[in-house]
């Protein structure tokens, strides 16, 4: 301990220890050897010639590569609020107790996590194809309306909507799995004040799975970022990914396109880090910032209790305030 | 014993706020069926404090829960207030179950308080207290809220009144709970073991807070561990073992001179 304690006097542990740290010279051989490395790693990039900083600088800001970026956002964006509101309707199915409903979500769930978002993509670019027109009436019976598919749903519908689908498969299970770690006492506590299901649902439980549901789903939206650059199948070729291929093979210089593709993709999966942080704060509120235990245990916890007594904000004597 | 489809009509005006006959409740089916509840009858006058005791697992909850439809019954009837709960009965006497929404609406007569006290841990004291008041009464926010901090009061809790439940202690969390129920002005009170799973120093807090209630007119059917509240604060102490109430009457007879053996080696354990 090198720090200086205040003189004695003002120290109100008059016989505070000041003894030395277990001497743990591995730390720092490790902590420079892996400085080194980074060194040599950084040194690696920046020094070679191949790489052709200078165009990727030049291009970083293409309108083009912009344009891309613009797609990429509105794509990862949109598809992901597509599939939220297909996800919490397809666990509350899941949880219903009709049969129908169950089986269909099960169903719609098993299809589209269970094959690849490549093989849905191109599928849904060749709707066209299987029905060149679509058409809305009663099975074997009458027609309403009808319109020819590929005027209607273009390209960027297709590609909107086959990440959404297939992201409803995966965010359904999340929402469940935030659903079920709610404490059913919530549920009874509601009931028992007179509230009906969808307010039960919608005040009480929904808020406080979006605590277990809110972290997951941030990541699903960094991979779906990503995700975007398959909409190639459909065929999509705005997005980022085929954006800055494309002046890749058109100038002769894959490598720095590369390079801004990737420095966007981690720019973008930076600000949406903060923006789940800020989620995260928002929703985990009323719960302790370090502890995920919930009111199951019997009694107040140990640690908490004692981190809330620490923090003053509880009257010692709890039962100075009571009406006598 | 009487058939399970027999309801009997309790005339408008009687002094019973509730009545409970040959109630059965089955968990389960087949093997798995348990019989927790083997036939209760029970009147609470309007009023009055009704303080259940018994060993675990002999039913108290489990009957507590089925006065407010917290579990569906397997036979028998509730009356509370004079309506039946869950059902309706048509001109033939047959029993048509009721649609959640009235389900919902007959409960939120009723206030419970629970043993793990179950506030709602993303609103503050004051939030949960306005919450079914808003959002079942359909009062504004401004209004409930000024309802809520006179309960908030009556608690003795105004100095926590934008705490978080993780925030208060036990026995606050428990008067707060009780403060949620009483929102919504109901004609009942359940309480389901509200002080066990209190530190023994809290406990006090929420007894008395209990006890003032009781003073002030309101019918109430505790479940408790607590013989000293049910000695001084019950009208009617019942004691119930294996799914059937063994014994009834007031607690100086129950507490003091139980007739039955059973009662006896319960009192003997927990005195």
């Amino acid at each position: 301990m090198t720090t200086q304690t205040s003189p004695s006097g003002s120290d109100p542990v008059p016989n505070r220890i000041h003894a030395r740290p277990v001497p743990r010279p591995g730390r720092l051989v490790a902590a420079v050897a892996v400085l080194v490395l980074a060194a040599m790693a950084a040194n690696a990039l920046i020094t070679n010639e191949n790489f052709r900083w200078d165009v990727v600088w030049l291009y970083l800001r293409d309108i083009v590569v912009i344009r891309g970026v613009m797609w990429t956002l509105v794509l990862t964006f949109g598809s992901m609020a597509i599939a939220v509101v297909l996800a919490v309707a397809l666990a509350m199915m899941r949880r219903s107790d009709n049969p129908v409903m169950r089986s269909v979500s099960w169903a719609w769930i098993w299809f589209f996590r269970g094959t690849p978002i490549y093989t849905q993509l191109i599928f849904w670019g060749l709707l066209a194809v299987l029905y060149p027109r679509l058409s809305l009436g009663i099975p074997f019976g009458p027609e309403f309306f009808s319109f020819r598919t590929d005027e209607v749903l273009t390209a960027f519908w297709l590609a909107l909507f086959g990440l959404a689908f297939n992201e409803s498969a995966y965010l359904a299970e999340i929402v469940r799995a935030g659903l079920t770690s709610v404490d059913p006492g919530q549920t009874e506590a509601a009931k028992a004040l007179g509230m009906k299901d969808g307010k039960i649902m919608r005040r009480v439980v929904l808020p406080q799975a979006m605590r277990v549901i809110v972290p997951p789903t941030g990541n699903e939206t960094i991979s779906m970022l990503k995700t975007t650059s398959l909409v190639v199948a459909v065929p999509l070729t705005f997005e980022l990914t085929y954006a800055t291929s494309a002046i890749g093979n058109r100038t002769f210089l894959p490598i720095p396109l590369l390079v801004i593709a990737a420095l966007w993709y981690l720019l973008i999966t930076s600000i949406l880090m903060v923006g789940q942080h800020y989620l995260e704060q928002y929703y985990g509120r009323g719960f302790g910032t370090s502890t995920r235990r919930r009111g199951r245990g019997k009694g107040p916890a140990g640690g908490k209790q004692a981190a809330i007594a620490a923090a003053g904000t509880v009257q010692q004597d709890v039962n100075k305030d009571v009406t006598p | 014993m009487s058939a399970p489809t027999d309801a009997p009509a309790v005339p408008a005006g009687s002094t019973d706020m509730v009545s409970v006959r040959a109630v059965h409740k089955v968990f389960g089916h087949g093997h798995d069926a348990v019989h927790v509840l083997k036939g209760v009858d029970l009147d609470v006058p309007r009023g009055s404090v009704t303080v259940i005791l018994g060993p675990s697992g002999s039913g108290k909850s489990t009957l507590l829960r089925c006065i407010n439809e917290l579990e569906e019954i397997t036979g028998g009837s509730v009356v509370v207030g004079g309506d039946l709960m869950g059902y309706r009965k048509d001109d033939k006497g047959i029993l048509h179950r009721l649609h959640p929404k009235a389900v919902a609406r007959q409960r939120s007569r009723i206030g419970m308080v629970f043993q793990r006290f179950h506030l709602f841990p993303h609103m503050t004291a004051v939030e949960n207290i306005m919450e079914a008041p808003v959002q079942v009464r359909g009062l504004t926010k401004k209004a409930a809220r000024q309802r809520a901090l006179e309960l908030i009061e009556r608690v003795g809790l105004s100095d926590r009144t934008d705490h978080y439940p993780a925030q208060l202690s036990g026995g606050q969390q428990q008067r707060v709970a009780i403060a949620r129920a009483l929102a919504m002005d109901p004609e009942l009170m359940l309480f389901d073991e509200p002080t066990s799973a209190l530190d023994p120093e809290l406990v006090g807090e929420v007894l008395s807070v209990m006890q003032d209630l009781a003073r002030s007119g309101m019918t109430m059917i505790v479940v408790t561990h607590e013989i000293g509240f049910a000695r001084e604060v019950a009208d009617h102490v019942v004691f119930m073992d294996d799914g059937v109430i063994v014994e009834s009457g007031p607690p100086s007879r129950v507490l003091d001179d139980p007739r039955e053996q059973r009662t006896k080696d319960f009192l003997a354990h927990v005195l």
